[in-house]
C-alpha cells in the first residue's frame, strides 16, 4: 500500500510513528499530496492522509479523477480524516462525484500530540482565530476530549481551576462528558493534582513581545516546526579539505530539536546571553576529554578512552551545531534593528510612553517592513495601554492601510474583534495597575543565573506563567482584584475521587499541574513554567499542554486574513 | 533540583530510544501485541456497534441525504474493520497505541516516585476500557429503541451520537420547532462538525428566509453557516446571508471581502462603489471610499501608460520598463510609481503626484519620504531641492525635511547619490553629533573640516588629517584653519 500524505500532516505524524515502523506496516510508497496524477506505484492499496479541508478535498479529487481506469490491477482508495472524519468534506466529495470511490473512510483522532517529556500540543493551528473571530468553538470541543482521554489514562484529575472564557467553556464540556458517561470514572491513581485552564485571551500581551530564550529566539527567527528547524546552510558548510570546498551546500540543515539531545536540554531554556559561557564551558571540557588520550598509558585506559569515542563524539557535533545556531542568532540580535525592536518592546511593557504615536514604529511602516512586525509591535502597544487612544490608532491604522494596501482593513478588523487591537473606551488604563500587582516588569533580570521568570524575556515575567506562580502560592484569593481586570471568569472545580485513590501526600514532594493553554503558548512560556519546576523550593512541577506552539509572528498570521486566493 | 535533575537526566537516558525509535525489539515485539489488542478490541466495539447500527439505520430517506451519506460511510467502515485483506485498520490502530504510549513513558517517568501508578499502561487497555466503557450505556439501550427507533431519539440523543461519528438521521425532525431544537442542542455540543452537519440539513430543508431569520438570533449557528459557505464558494447565497443580517451584525467587512474574489478589476470597483453605501463606522467608511477612489485612479492611469509604454511615445517609460501593472497595488506604492513616472505633471491630472497626495491627504511626511526614494532612484538629484525648500511669507527660502535630514542622507545612500549630493544634504543635518557620525562615514571630508572649525576643535581637526589624503584639497584646507586657529589664540 501507498500513502498520500497531507504535508502537514508530515510533521506532527514523524513525532510518532517513523517510515521504518510504517514500513513494517506494509507501506511501500509514500507521497506528498498535489493535484495531478498520482505517481506510479504497484500497490493495491492508496491511502490519504489528510486534514479535513475543502481545499485538499479537490486535490483528492483530482487524483482520483485523473486515475488511470484501464491499468490493472485497479488500485483502491481509502482516505483517513486526521483528526476526524468531517462531513462537510464528504458531503464535498460526494458533490464531485468521488465519495464512491474511497473504499474505507476513517478518522485518526489525534487530540494531543507529545513533544516532549513535559509538553503536548493540539497542532490546531487555527484554535484561536476560530475561538474569537468565528465564534466557532471546535477546538475547545477537542481539548475537552483530550483532556477526557488523558484523565483515562493518568487518572480524574481532582482540582480544576482556569481563567477566561474559553477555560470556562472547556470546564464545562469536560463536567458535561463525564456526566454523560459515568461509567468513565477510572480506579488510575491521579498523576496530576490541578488542572490549570488558561484562555490565551487572559494573556494577549506574553506572544506579542520577543521572546529571548535560546529556543524562543530559534522559534522567533527560523520558526520550530513539529520541534524541526530549518537553518541556512552556509554555517554548517564540512570544515574539512577535499570535503567539497567549493561546493557550499544549498540544502536548508534541518535539524531535530528536542530534550533528547543533552546540550540543548541544558541551553534551551536559558536566556540567549546565558548560552555563549555554556557553550564555551562544554568546548573545554570536550576537548579536554579528547586531551585524555595522551594520558591514556595501560591498555585498560584506552579501551576505556576508546569505549567513550562515541559518546564523546556526538557531545562534539551537538556542539558544532549549536555553536553554529548561536552565531547566526547573535548576527541577527547584535543588528541594530533587532535591538530598537527590543528598546521599544521593552518601553512598551515598562509602560513608558505608550499612550503617542512611536516614531520607531512610524519609521519601520515608512520603510515598509514586514507588516507582521508592525501589527506586533502596535497591538503590544494597544495592550499595553488598555487600548490606544482613538487619535493614536487611528494614525497607525491610515498609515498601515496607505502603505501596504486597503483590504487590510480586514486583519486590523480581525485583530480589533480579538482584543488585540482597541481604542481604549472606558479611559481607563488597568495596564499598570496588573503590571505592578503581578510584577510584570522586573527591573533587576538576572540573565545568567535568573531567581525569577522574568528572564525569559529579560526583564518582563509572562502574565500567565504568573498567574500559574501565584495559583500554586499564595493562591488566587490574594489577586482577586487584578483577576477581575483581567477579561473572563476565573474560576475552581473539584472532581470528587473515591477515597482509594486519594492523595496522602508526602513531605517534600512535589504538586504536579498540567496547564492547559487555550489558544496557543510560546517557547518563552514554557521555559518560565520549567524554570518553576526547577525551583528548589518551588513545590511544584508542570507539564504543559496546549492547542498549538506558538510565537508572535505565527499568532498574527493566523488573526490575517488571507487575502491572496488559494493556489489551487 | 538536583533530584529532578537526577530524574530528568534518567527519564532522556531511559525513554530517548522509547519514544521516538523502535529499535529496541522486545520492545517492539511488545508493541505490536498491544496494537493487536487494540486492534482486536477496538473490533469488539465496532462489532458490537454495528449490530446496533444495522437494525437502526433504515429510516427510509431519499438517497443523497446527508443522512444517507453518514449512513453509506458507516456501513462501509464497518466493513473495512471486517474486510481482512485491508490492513488499513491495523496501521491505524496500531498508530492510536504509539502517541500515547510515549506520553505515557516520557510522563510516567517524569513523575518518579509515584511508580505504584500503571505506568506502562498501553493505550489499548486504556481504550478497550473507556471504550468499553463509554459505549456500554449505548448497548444497553438498543432493546428499547428496536421498538421506535425512528423516531424516539432526542435531538440531544441524535446530537450526541453525531459527535460520536455515528449514523443519524436527521429526516425525522420535520417541524421547525423540532429543527430549531435540534440546531440549538448542537450549538450547545459545540461541535463544529455537528453543527455544520446540522446547518447543512437545515439549509437543504427549509426556504431560505426562514433559515436566515432564525439565524440572526443564533449568532454562533450564523457564524459556522457563513464560515461554511465561505468555504464552499456559494457566493451568492453568502452575499444574499450577508446582506439581510448586515443590519443587525458587524459584517459589513465581510461583504467588503468579498472583493478580494473578483479577478476583474472594472467588476472589482463596481463592487467596491456598491460596498460605499454600506454601514460602516465612520472611519471605515472613510477607508473603504478611499481604497474605491485608488482603484478608479489605477484603472485610468494604468490604461493611458499602457498606451504610452506601447507606443513608445514617452522617454520614461522606454528608459524604464514597468515591471507591473499598477492595478492593486497600495496607496504609497502608487505615490511611488506615480513620482517615478509621473513627477513634473500639473496638479490637475489624475496621474501627477501632487493630486494624489491632495486627493487621499497624505502626511508630508510620507509624500517626502515616497518621492525622494522615486526620485533617488531615477538619481533625478535637481529635483531635491524643490522638494525640501519652503518659502516663509517673508518670501526667503529655507531647506526643511519633515523626516530629518539624516534620513534623507540614509535613502540618498541607499541609492548609491554621489558625494557632492550627499553632502549637501548631511551638511542640514540639524544635531552635531549624528552630523559628524554620517559626515566621517560617508566620507564628506568638507563637513566634518567644517564642523570641528565651528567647534573649533583642533584636537579633532588634528586627528582627522590622517584620515584625508596626503596632499589633497581637504589636507590644505586643514593646515590652514590650525595655523589661523594658532594666529587667533596667539593674539
Amino acid at each position: 500500500q501507498a500513502i498520500v500524505w497531507d504535508e502537514y500532516l508530515t510533521g506532527p505524524f514523524g513525532l510518532i510513528a517513523q517510515y521504518s515502523l510504517l514500513k513494517e506496516h506494509e507501506v511501500e510508497k509514500m507521497f506528498t499530496l498535489k493535484p495531478g496524477r498520482l505517481p506510479q506505484a504497484d500497490v493495491k492499496n492508496v491511502i490519504f492522509f489528510v486534514r479535513p479541508r475543502l481545499e485538499l478535498m479537490d486535490i483528492i479529487t483530482d487524483n482520483v479523477l485523473r486515475e488511470d481506469r484501464g491499468r490493472a490491477p485497479q488500485r483502491d482508495f481509502h482516505i483517513l480524516f486526521v483528526p476526524r472524519r468531517s462531513l462537510l468534506c464528504e458531503q464535498w466529495l460526494k458533490e464531485q462525484g468521488v465519495l464512491g470511490s474511497f473504499i474505507h473512510r476513517e478518522q485518526y483522532s489525534l487530540d494531543l500530540i507529545p513533544f516532549d517529556g513535559d509538553l503536548l500540543s493540539m497542532e490546531a493551528e487555527s484554535a484561536f482565530k476560530e475561538c474569537y473571530l468565528e465564534s466557532d468553538q471546535t477546538s475547545l470541543y477537542h481539548a475537552a476530549k483530550g483532556l477526557m482521554t488523558l484523565q483515562a489514562l493518568y487518572g480524574t484529575i481532582p482540582q480544576i481551576f482556569g481563567k477566561g472564557e474559553c477555560a470556562r467553556h472547556v470546564a464545562n464540556m469536560m463536567i458535561r462528558m463525564k456526566r454523560e458517561f459515568p461509567g468513565s470514572q477510572n480506579s488510575i491513581f491521579p498523576v496530576f493534582d490541578t488542572l490549570l485552564l488558561l484562555d490565551r485571551n487572559v494573556d494577549l500581551l506574553t506572544p506579542l513581545a520577543t521572546q529571548l530564550t535560546y529556543e524562543g529566539l530559534i522559534d522567533e527567527i527560523y520558526g520550530i516546526q513539529n520541534t524541526y528547524v530549518k537553518l541556512p546552510p552556509e554555517k554548517f558548510a564540512p570544515k574539512k579539505q577535499g570535503d567539497g570546498g567549493k561546493d557550499l551546500p544549498t540544502e536548508p540543515k534541518k535539524l531535530q530539536l528536542n530534550s533528547a539531545e543533552e546540550l540543548y536540554a541544558e541551553i534551551r531554556d536559558k536566556n540567549f546571553n546565558a548560552v555563549g559561557s555554556v557553550l564555551s564551558k562544554k568546548a573545554k571540557i570536550i576537548s579536554a576529554a579528547f586531551e585524555e588520550r595522551h594520558h591514556a598509558k595501560t591498555v585498560g585506559e584506552i579501551k576505556q578512552f576508546v569505549s567513550q569515542l562515541p559518546h564523546m563524539q556526538a557531545a562534539r557535533s551537538s556542539l558544532a551545531n549549536h555553536t553554529s545556531i548561536a552565531e547566526l542568532i547573535k548576527d541577527i540580535t547584535t543588528s541594530e534593528d533587532f535591538f530598537d525592536n527590543l528598546t521599544v518592546e521593552q518601553e512598551f511593557m515598562s509602560g513608558i510612553d505608550t499612550d503617542k504615536v512611536n516614531n520607531y514604529i512610524e519609521d519601520c511602516i515608512a520603510q515598509k517592513h514586514p507588516l507582521i512586525k508592525i501589527l506586533r509591535l502596535v497591538c503590544l502597544q494597544s495592550v499595553c495601554n488598555s487600548g490606544l487612544k482613538q487619535k493614536v490608532l487611528d494614525h497607525y491604522k491610515k498609515e498601515i492601510l496607505q502603505t501596504y494596501g486597503y483590504e487590510h482593513i480586514l486583519t486590523l478588523n480581525n485583530l480589533e474583534k480579538a482584543g488585540l487591537l482597541k481604542s481604549q473606551t472606558s479611559g481607563r488604563n488597568n495596564y499598570p495597575t496588573i503590571r505592578k500587582t503581578l510584577r510584570l516588569w522586573m527591573d533587576d533580570v538576572n540573565e545568567q543565573n535568573p531567581n525569577d521568570i522574568s528572564y525569559v524575556y529579560s526583564g518582563y515575567a509572562p502574565l500567565s506563567v504568573r498567574l500559574a506562580q501565584l495559583l500554586a502560592r499564595p493562591g488566587w484569593r490574594s489577586i482577586e482584584e487584578v483577576l477581575k481586570m483581567l477579561p473572563g471568569p476565573h474560576f475552581e472545580e473539584r472532581q470528587q475521587l473515591p477515597t482509594g485513590l486519594q492523595k496522602k501526600r508526602q513531605h517534600g514532594e512535589n504538586r504536579v499541574t498540567l496547564v492547559f493553554f487555550l489558544g496557543g503558548v510560546t517557547y518563552a512560556e514554557i521555559a518560565a513554567l520549567r524554570f518553576l519546576s526547577q525551583m528548589e523550593d518551588g513545590g511544584t512541577e508542570y507539564v504543559i499542554a496546549t492547542t498549538k506552539l506558538i510565537n508572535g509572528t505565527t499568532w498574527v498570521k493566523s488573526l490575517m486574513e488571507k487575502l491572496e486566493p488559494a493556489p489551487f | 533540583m538536583s533530584r529532578a535533575r537526577a530524574d530528568e537526566e534518567e527519564y532522556w537516558h531511559s525513554s530517548k530510544f522509547r519514544a521516538f525509535t523502535f529499535d529496541d525489539e522486545d520492545d517492539e515485539l511488545s508493541q505490536l501485541k498491544e496494537s493487536k489488542r487494540a486492534v482486536n478490541s477496538l473490533r469488539d466495539i465496532v462489532d458490537d456497534d454495528d449490530d446496533d447500527l444495522e437494525k437502526v439505520s433504515w429510516s427510509g430517506e431519499p438517497v443523497g441525504s446527508i443522512s444517507w451519506s453518514i449512513k453509506e460511510t458507516a456501513s462501509s467502515s464497518t466493513s473495512s474493520l471486517e474486510s481482512r485483506d485491508s490492513s488499513l485498520p491495523k496501521v491505524s490502530s496500531s498508530y492510536t497505541a504509539l502517541p500515547k504510549q510515549a506520553s505515557s513513558y516520557s510522563l510516567s517517568s517524569l513523575f518518579k516516585g509515584r511508580s505504584k501508578l500503571p505506568s506502562f499502561q498501553s493505550l489499548s487497555d486504556a481504550l478497550s476500557d473507556t471504550g468499553v466503557k463509554s459505549y456500554a450505556p449505548e448497548l444497553r439501550r438498543p432493546k428499547a429503541e428496536y421498538k421506535d427507533y425512528s423516531s424516539d431519539w432526542s435531538p440531544k440523543d441524535t446530537v450526541r451520537r453525531m459527535q460520536r461519528g455515528k449514523v443519524c438521521s436527521l429526516e425525522r425532525f420535520r417541524s421547525l420547532q423540532d429543527k430549531l431544537v435540534l440546531l440549538d442542542e448542537a450549538v450547545a455540543g459545540n461541535d463544529g462538525n455537528v453543527i455544520t452537519a446540522v446547518l447543512i440539513f437545515l439549509k437543504r430543508t427549509l426556504r431560505k428566509e426562514i433559515l436566515f431569520r432564525e439565524l440572526e438570533v443564533r449568532q454562533v449557528a450564523l457564524c459556522h453557516l457563513i464560515h461554511f459557505l465561505k468555504e464552499t464558494g456559494e457566493q451568492k447565497l453568502l452575499l444574499d446571508l450577508l446582506s439581510l443580517c448586515l443590519s443587525s451584525l458587524s459584517l459589513q467587512l465581510s461583504q467588503y471581502r468579498e472583493h478580494l474574489n473578483i479577478q476583474d478589476v472594472e467588476k472589482r470597483r463596481e463592487f467596491l462603489k456598491g460596498c460605499i453605501g454600506l454601514p460602516f463606522s465612520a472611519e471605515d467608511a472613510c477607508h473603504i471610499q478611499d481604497h474605491y477612489t485608488l482603484l478608479e485612479r489605477q484603472i485610468i492611469i494604468e490604461a493611458n501608460d499602457r498606451h504610452l509604454e506601447k507606443t513608445g511615445q514617452s522617454e520614461i517609460f522606454r528608459k524604464y520598463p514597468r515591471k507591473a501593472s499598477i492595478l492593486n497595488m497600495p496607496l504609497v506604492t502608487t505615490l511611488f510609481y506615480s513620482c517615478f513616472y509621473h513627477y513634473t505633471e500639473a496638479e490637475g491630472t489624475f496621474s501627477s503626484p501632487a493630486n494624489l497626495k491632495k486627493t487621499f491627504k497624505i502626511p508630508d511626511k510620507q509624500y517626502v519620504l515616497t518621492a525622494l526614494a522615486a526620485r533617488a532612484k531615477l538619481r533625478a538629484w535637481n529635483d531635491l531641492d524643490a522638494l525640501f525648500t519652503t518659502k516663509n511669507w517673508l518670501g526667503y527660502t529655507k531647506k526643511k525635511a519633515p523626516i530629518g535630514f539624516h534620513r534623507v542622507v540614509e535613502i540618498l545612500q541607499r541609492n548609491n547619490a554621489p558625494v557632492q549630493v550627499l553632502q549637501e544634504y548631511v551638511r542640514l543635518v540639524e544635531d552635531v553629533e549624528t552630523r559628524l557620525n554620517l559626515a566621517t562615514k560617508y566620507k564628506c571630508h568638507d563637513v566634518v573640516i567644517d564642523t570641528y572649525r565651528d567647534l573649533k576643535d583642533r584636537i579633532q581637526l588634528a586627528a582627522y588629517r590622517c584620515k584625508v589624503e596626503r596632499g589633497s584639497a581637504e589636507e590644505e584646507k586643514i593646515d590652514s584653519i590650525l595655523n589661523n586657529m594658532v594666529r587667533s589664540t596667539a593674539s
